[in-house]
């Protein structure tokens, strides 16, 4: 009968790809985890998930053999009619304790060890993350920083997060860091995690950890990513400094950048938009808008949906809705304007001029995706 | 042999009560038990095409991370409304509808208690559920998840009528799901047979006695939730409006103090269908009986306990985050001592492969694997990982899904033949349940893994390169297979209709009250008050000697029967008062207060209507009434 063979090989096939499970690494898996608190959270799955395999085996091996044992035979007397037996009900009432026990005690001890709140001291990092449909605002208040998207973090400290909202609720998520904590309007929330000592990918000099929106914000909430950059200390220290007096091309020789910087005042950019030092000691924009300061050391463009390519960030201006469907972000050019194409390479040049010593084209492209 | 007798009531009456009992009139004012139940589970099985084909078409977009079948509006959409109809429109109809046909006929009664509030509830969800899908067409359906969380909710973050839908809509259905939720307490508790202590009621109407309870204390919370919002949305009140310094968070407390119940609400008829299914085809006695009703009743007050456990990553804390893990964890007991139970069972039986049980089968398997990953979830620590990733996702379609739906399914197949008459073909039955399982595992399983390689839920696109591609491409094949497995299900139910063998009273040697009047029920149900001796009384019955049986007082089933058996009177009643609040509704929605206050005029005359149209009904008598052995 190939029914009830079926029956029998179905456990068995289901439990195959759980055991395969246990190597599932990714850029952006809770398997590959490369923080104090990841590293808490992954070793307790991986403790369930060892308790579970007897669970398993004991469950649906009784099953099968049940099964088998006692199917209907031609000549089946009829079975006793027993309604159950006191010590069998004791045993196994107490077998789910037990399991239950074995489970609760390491887990109570990790929710302290990982979400008591940590006070900060002068040797932490305090960044305040603001969600908003559908971007993320990184401030530092320790440096007078605010950046967008990309949050850097020195290796071997404590980082500690002060989360909120800035309209709806979202969910910082950073999967191989410290898992995630909501942003809820009117609330301030807290997330904290020690970043290791070492970098690992020695070739880059900085290691680059995804993460997402994880709660429904409607609208472009798919496209709601940021980066977490882990870098030694003194180039962290270089890139505050960065922010700190932001480089940019007030006289480029590069025509196209002389361009772009005249589009995103005459197309009205910095009317959402900050631009540091666009303008001597001037700011602009609005607080729920992106601060696009020194654009050209950031990695990725919309919400780390886009690497920060010219092409990339040209197209991104030029048809936000076709790059990230729902956001904010208006199309400036009607489809039929023929200046469209070369107005928006213009101000992606300019943007990827921010920061960059010279004015000249972005940093180096190699360096998305993790390590 | 049966004599109708009408009684004559006259006083104060607008419409006479209506006496059809054939055509479109008889099952607008119906308030028979079984056509009320057939009515549920109907409804319910197409709310879930729908939900069914909502979910195909998430899939298909999901298929691969640049699929382009809908935009990123309409698949909130679809997600929103999927699970809206499942939870809502769907599972907790069809445990209610089974309940609605069963629990009478297990409990030896005729009718429940309240025959035109049971009609009233069917209604106002009907039409509620009806309601939510004309959202559609005006505008759009809602969008913001079927956990509606507040601010997204509020008119600054959504100006559409969605949510509005979603609001009233719930809102009403959630009045009639409570009506009937009481209905079914009064029935369960007055209206048992002659010797049937609450220690020989069947397990599934236990199951629905402790699933209406909690519907009972569940709902409020949830009703206070959407008034709470329909102010704020119609009249400009304040209660989830950031900008004014609300605390969004109350609303996930309110709906989760109801969203876990439900849960379970959900579980526990399944739960109960389980524990019919598997001592029937083991042709044993369910083992540990008063264990089984013990954990039952324990779930239903944990079920109270736990709800913070949806809320493990906005920042509560550690020491609540801890007490609500523990009761999460203590929940697991009862739940693993359930499965424990069903195998202990089968242990010793005489195990007939039948269609049902190979969904009880499937329902073991899958409830395991769903209560193993719930577990899990119960870690705040492990939680803060995989909360509204698509690990949760197939947590909880393994439990809802596998263990509530896979044993619906084995509940439709095992009481086909008592609703007809007729019989499903097995064979057919057999292979759509293995496709279905299958395509179930096989759409579910590979989220387990997508969700731990860093995919949120509630996204129509995912990153490209970060190793999600195979297993969403799984997923989506997997709902391939299980629709064909549905469609099979589908023709099965046809072919049955129209072509299935005709069987009598008991075709499966089943052991409960249901299986010994005639297959479909006369209207009366029984033409003989049963009396009930022990537990499984049709068993007993056929097995005197293999059974621990109490002789019954002589007289007991004749007492209840020396005035014949009262026949409750259809009305119209039940039905314009849903019809009224649903206009209500659609008339605050358009912000038409004239309109709304007509409706509202309407609806407490159809309540006058209802309490003053009389008595109605009449008296069925049998001659000779047989004896009963």
């Amino acid at each position: 009968m190939p029914m009830r063979w079926l029956r029998r090989a179905l456990p068995v096939a289901f439990l195959a790809p759980l055991l395969a499970g246990c190597s599932l690494d990714g850029v952006q898996s809770i398997m590959s985890p490369a923080a104090s608190i990841a590293r808490e959270q992954h070793g307790l799955f991986m403790w369930t998930w060892y308790l579970s395999i007897p669970v398993m085996v004991g469950v649906f091996g009784v099953l099968i053999y049940v099964l088998f044992k006692y199917r209907r035979r031609k000549d089946d007397k009829m079975p006793d009619q027993s309604h159950g037996n006191p010590m069998t009900e004791v045993i196994l009432t107490i077998v789910p304790i037990i399991i239950v026990i074995m489970v609760a005690v390491p887990s109570v001890r990790s929710i302290f060890r990982t979400q008591t709140v940590v006070q900060a001291t002068s040797d932490d990092v305090v960044i305040h993350v603001t969600g908003y449909q559908w971007w993320w605002k990184f401030e530092y208040p320790q440096y007078g920083v605010t950046t967008a998207n990309e949050m850097h973090i020195p290796a071997g400290k404590r980082v500690i997060l002060q989360l909120n909202s800035g309209d709806v609720v979202h969910a910082f998520w950073a999967p191989r860091l410290a898992g995630k904590v909501d942003l809820i309007p009117n609330q301030d929330n807290r997330l904290w995690f020690d970043t290791d000592a070492d970098i690992k990918d020695q070739d880059a000099g900085f290691d680059v950890y995804t993460g997402q929106c994880a709660e429904l914000c409607l609208g472009a909430h798919a496209y709601m990513r940021f980066r977490v950059v882990v870098s030694e200390q003194d180039e962290f220290d270089d890139w505050v400094a960065d922010f700190q007096q932001p480089t940019v091309a007030t006289t480029a020789t590069d025509p196209l950048v002389a361009q772009g910087r005249q589009l995103v005042a005459t197309k009205g950019c910095i009317g959402c938009h900050n631009i540091g030092n666009y303008s001597e000691g001037m700011k602009f924009g609005q607080p729920q808008y992106p601060d696009l300061t020194n654009f050209g050391l950031r990695h990725t463009v919309g919400a780390a949906v886009l690497d920060a390519t010219p092409e990339n960030v040209a197209t991104w201006i030029r048809d936000p809705q076709e790059v990230k469907p729902g956001t904010r972000m208006p199309t400036l050019w009607q489809a039929s304007d023929p200046n469209r194409d070369q107005e928006a390479a213009a101000i992606a040049a300019y943007l990827l001029s921010l920061g960059v010593e010279g004015g000249t084209q972005a940093m180096a492209q190699a360096s998305t995706g993790g390590n | 042999m049966a004599t109708a007798q009408p009684t004559v009531t006259t006083r104060g009456k607008i419409f006479n009560r209506p006496t059809w009992t054939t055509g479109i009139g008889s099952w607008l004012t119906t308030v028979d038990h079984k056509r009320l139940g057939l009515l549920y589970i109907c409804s319910a099985f197409l709310f879930m095409l729908l939900a069914a084909g909502e979910a195909g078409l998430i899939r298909l977009q999901l298929l691969t991370p640049t699929m382009k079948i809908v935009n990123p509006d309409h698949f909130n959409q679809l997600f929103t409304m999927h699970g809206v109809t499942m939870v809502f429109l769907a599972i907790m109809p069809l445990g209610i509808g089974l309940a609605n046909y069963f629990v009478p006929l297990q409990i030896g009664a005729r009718d429940l208690a309240f025959p035109r509030l049971n009609a009233f509830g069917y209604w106002i969800y009907a039409l509620g559920g009806l309601m939510i899908y004309t959202s559609w067409f005006l505008g759009g359906a809602p969008d913001v998840g079927w956990f509606a969380y507040a601010p997204l909710t509020s008119l600054s973050h959504n100006p559409g009528l969605g949510v509005d839908f979603y609001m009233f809509g719930l809102f009403i259905s959630g009045i009639g799901t409570t009506g009937t939720a009481m209905n079914l307490i009064v029935t369960i508790i007055n209206m048992r047979a002659p010797g049937m202590t609450m220690m020989r009621v069947p397990v599934f109407t236990w199951m629905i006695l402790i699933m209406s309870f909690m519907v009972i204390y569940a709902f409020p919370p949830l009703t206070i939730a959407f008034i709470e919002v329909i102010l704020d949305r119609t009249f400009g009140t304040l209660f989830f409006v950031q900008e004014a310094g609300a605390l969004p968070i109350l609303w996930q407390h309110l709906f989760w103090i109801f969203g876990h119940p439900e849960v379970y609400i959900i579980i526990l008829p399944a739960f109960g269908v389980i524990s019919e299914i598997i001592p029937t085809f083991s042709r044993k006695s369910l083992f540990g009986y008063p264990v089984m009703i013990l954990s039952g009743i324990l779930i239903g007050f944990m079920g109270a306990a736990v709800w913070t456990h949806h809320m493990f990553t906005t920042g509560l804390g550690p020491v609540v985050n801890t007490a609500f893990s523990l009761t999460s964890f203590v929940i697991g007991i009862p739940t693993g001592i359930k499965i424990f139970n069903w195998l202990g069972t089968m242990w010793g039986g005489s195990i007939r492969f039948t269609t049902p049980i190979i969904y009880a089968i499937a329902f073991l398997i899958t409830f395991t694997l769903g209560g193993i990953t719930g577990i899990m979830l119960a870690m705040p620590t492990f939680d803060a990982q995989v909360h509204d990733t698509y690990f949760v996702v197939a947590h909880f379609h393994y439990v809802m899904g596998g263990g509530a739906l896979l044993s619906y399914l084995g509940a439709l197949y095992y009481w086909f033949p008592k609703m007809t008459g007729r019989m499903m073909s097995e064979r057919l039955g057999k292979i759509a349940a293995v496709i279905t399982v299958i395509g179930f595992h096989g759409i579910f399983f590979p989220q387990h893994i997508a969700g731990l390689l860093g995919m949120p839920r509630r996204i129509q696109t995912y990153p490209a390169g970060i190793g999600l591609e195979l297993w969403n491409a799984l997923s989506t094949m997997g709902s391939w297979l299980m629709g064909i497995g549905l469609i099979l299900i589908l023709i099965n139910v046809i072919h049955g209709l129209t072509r299935g063998k005709r069987v009598g009273n008991d075709p499966w040697d089943a052991r409960t009250l249901e299986w010994e009047t005639s297959s479909p029920p006369p209207y009366y149900d029984f033409e003989v008050q049963p009396v009930v001796n022990s537990l499984d009384p049709l068993w007993a019955r056929k097995h005197p000697d293999a059974m621990h049986v109490t002789p019954p007082a002589p007289d007991a089933g004749a007492k209840y029967d020396a005035g014949g058996v009262h026949i409750p009177g259809q009305s119209w009643y039940p039905f314009l008062a849903s019809a009224a609040i649903m206009f209500g509704c659609y008339a605050l929605m358009y912000d038409n207060f004239i309109l709304a206050i007509v409706c509202g005029l309407f609806f407490i005359f159809t309540i006058f209507g209802w309490a003053f149209e009389g008595v109605g009904g009449h008296h069925v008598h049998f001659d000779g009434a047989k004896e009963h052995a």
